[in-house]
């Protein structure tokens, strides 16, 4: 009897372990075979050509995405252009200078942040951010891309400091004290020595950030505006791939070629998180740097 | 990792360098400011229209009156399909990635997905559960079509901190039960699995945490704009204190008028994420010092 038990607990196990492998390939077949009906209907290439995204229109629906992958870039590089800096510097702050104390106290901090959930975030940019740019760059709403990058920025920073910092920690002592040695000073030792010895792993972080600041939906639904027309500035409204599926999700028509496009658009940004996920894999696996 | 490499304490910086290590400082106290802020303006604003009436009523007058209380027990519900999802599938998954599996390419893969898995962009999920568990399986706009996408999402952190709960079980103790004669799944099923218990309930608690707080997926999965009922079976639709929010904040008729209520919302949902955060924190740290002392 036992070796029955041992057998399909055996079993059981290995369907869960092989269960995740089939979840994420099931999630790609969805997105694929969804997909596909639209591609044969209208191509591939009118969803990569100059114009809007108007599936739904009566007269003559079009399907660019153009538009919305600007938005979403948009949104990302702003995003990063203030989380990497201020997540970096953060890090660095916290595995170099701080104190016993000063860790205990930062962390939690940074865990809560992380646990905010992006509807929260989304809502103080409606009501807090939003006036606040408007009364700023005297624009008539504060409800844009700037907004949108602002609190994407602030989603990503946790995810940024967390990696970042175990990756500066996990450089060995003996390089900065070399560096030390050698008569540099302790701001040169950080920036010359310690953290481009930790640069593959401070990469990854800022590439899972990326990957987040991408694939964010809620925040940036709720304070970008989502206007199809194409972007000219930060101070414009932009609708990212992510929101654009949020925004039809709810009324798109079950099997239409709407609902097949709106697969096309999850398909796109699935395969962009995918790549950026895959390359910060392949940054945290490396680890060249520490040879000991 | 080695806690007293610092180069020095901030007390030796002087001058340019101090200045330095002020601007590094400062990025912290950024995020410290920003949380602050938020808490803050949750607190001030949403503490006014929280009372007893606010969490036991149902939306009333449009949605203009009344209180959240469907919102909360959609909340509670959804999350318990999850937990009955995601945990089993989870613990086992990690049971087969440590205990089971020979480490290998296998191995390998299933990380590779899991680690992906986590980076699938919430929306996608909810793109996924509407075609494969609403349609596909025919559950409709349910509690379970939302449940099982929501699950999905939160497998990745219950399979990690599974994973890492069961590997902080000392090798000694599988040896010592095998030397005795007792095979694998008796070892796993009475030695390893009630060591890693707080650990395991440590994930859960996590997950949790991390499926309340969603929106993106339940937006097309079962979570409805208003009902003037509680759900009564799995496949009834459901509110959600998520998606409460969103609609109070940008879909509803009057936004300006019930601005309180999704003040309110938004503090009920930030302390209920933040409390269950609180108690997994509170027992990963016992369990980490009990295992350190490898007791």
């Amino acid at each position: 009897m036992p070796a029955i038990t041992e057998k399909i607990m055996k079993i059981i196990f290995w369907l869960s372990g092989m269960a995740i492998i089939f979840f994420l390939a099931g999630i790609m077949f969805t997105l694929l075979s969804n997909s596909i009906p639209a591609f044969e209907e209208i191509g591939l290439k009118p969803f990569f050509t100059d114009g809007v995204w108007r599936p739904s229109a009566f007269a003559e629906p079009t399907y660019s995405l153009l538009n919305m992958i600007m938005g979403t870039f948009m949104v990302t590089a702003g995003a990063l252009a203030f989380a990497v800096p201020v997540g970096i510097a953060a890090a660095a702050y916290l595995s170099e200078i701080a104190s016993p104390w000063e860790r205990e106290f930062f962390k939690p901090i940074v865990e809560i942040l992380a646990g905010i959930p992006s509807v929260v975030l989304g809502f103080i940019g409606l009501v807090v951010l939003a006036p606040l740019l408007a009364a700023v760059f005297n624009i008539p709403s504060g409800i844009n891309a700037l907004n949108g990058a602002i609190l994407v920025g602030v989603m990503a920073l946790p995810t940024i400091i967390t990696l970042a910092e175990d990756a500066i920690t996990a450089v060995p002592g003996e390089y900065r004290h070399a560096s030390l040695a050698l008569g540099a000073t302790r701001w040169q030792t950080i920036w010359k020595v310690t953290i481009p010895a930790a640069f593959s792993g401070i990469s990854a972080a800022v590439m899972l950030g990326m990957g987040r600041a991408i694939g964010e939906t809620m925040t940036v639904l709720m304070v970008t505006g989502n206007m199809i027309a194409r972007p000219t500035s930060y101070l414009d409204s932009v609708r990212t791939l992510s929101a654009n599926i949020a925004v039809e999700i709810g009324d798109v028509v079950f099997n239409s070629l709407h609902f097949h496009a709106l697969f096309v658009v999850g398909l796109v940004l699935f395969m962009i998180t995918f790549i950026v996920n895959l390359m910060a894999d392949i940054l945290i696996h490396r680890k060249p740097e520490v040879n000991r | 990792m080695n806690r007293n490499k610092n180069i020095s304490s901030v007390r030796e910086w002087k001058g340019a360098e101090l200045a330095g290590c002020w601007l590094l400082r400062f990025s912290l106290i950024l995020v410290l400011f920003i949380l602050g802020f938020i808490i803050y303006d949750l607190v001030s604003k949403g503490l006014e229209v929280i009372n007893w009436e606010f969490l036991s009523d149902s939306p009333r007058v449009g949605m203009t009156e009344g209180g959240i209380l469907p919102a909360i027990i959609g909340t509670f519900y959804v999350t318990l399909i999850t937990i009955a999802f995601a945990v089993p599938f989870g613990v086992a998954a990690a049971i087969y990635l440590n205990e089971y599996a020979v480490q290998g390419r296998i191995t390998r893969l299933v990380r590779m997905a899991l680690r992906n898995l986590a980076g699938v962009p919430s929306i996608v999920f909810g793109l996924f559960g509407m075609a494969v568990f609403v349609k596909l399986f025919g559950f409709g706009p349910s509690l379970i079509a939302a449940g099982f996408t929501l699950g999905l999402l939160t497998l990745p952190v219950t399979v990690t901190a599974a994973e890492e709960a069961l590997s902080t079980v000392p090798r000694s103790y599988r040896e010592g039960s095998f030397a005795l004669g007792a095979t694998r799944w008796q070892v796993v099923r009475t030695v390893v699995l009630p060591r890693a218990m707080p650990g395991i309930l440590t994930g859960t608690i996590l997950g949790l945490a991390r499926a309340a707080g969603e929106t993106a997926p339940i937006l097309a999965t079962g979570a409805a704009f208003f009902l003037p009922y509680l759900p009564d079976s799995v496949f009834s639709q459901f509110m959600a204190l998520p998606y409460h929010l969103f609609i109070m904040s940008t879909q509803h008729h009057d936004i300006a008028a019930v601005r309180p209520i999704a003040y309110g919302t938004a503090l009920v949902l930030v302390v209920l994420v933040f409390f269950l955060n609180l108690v997994a924190v509170v027992l990963r740290r016992r369990f980490r010092s009990r295992a350190a002392k490898g007791l």
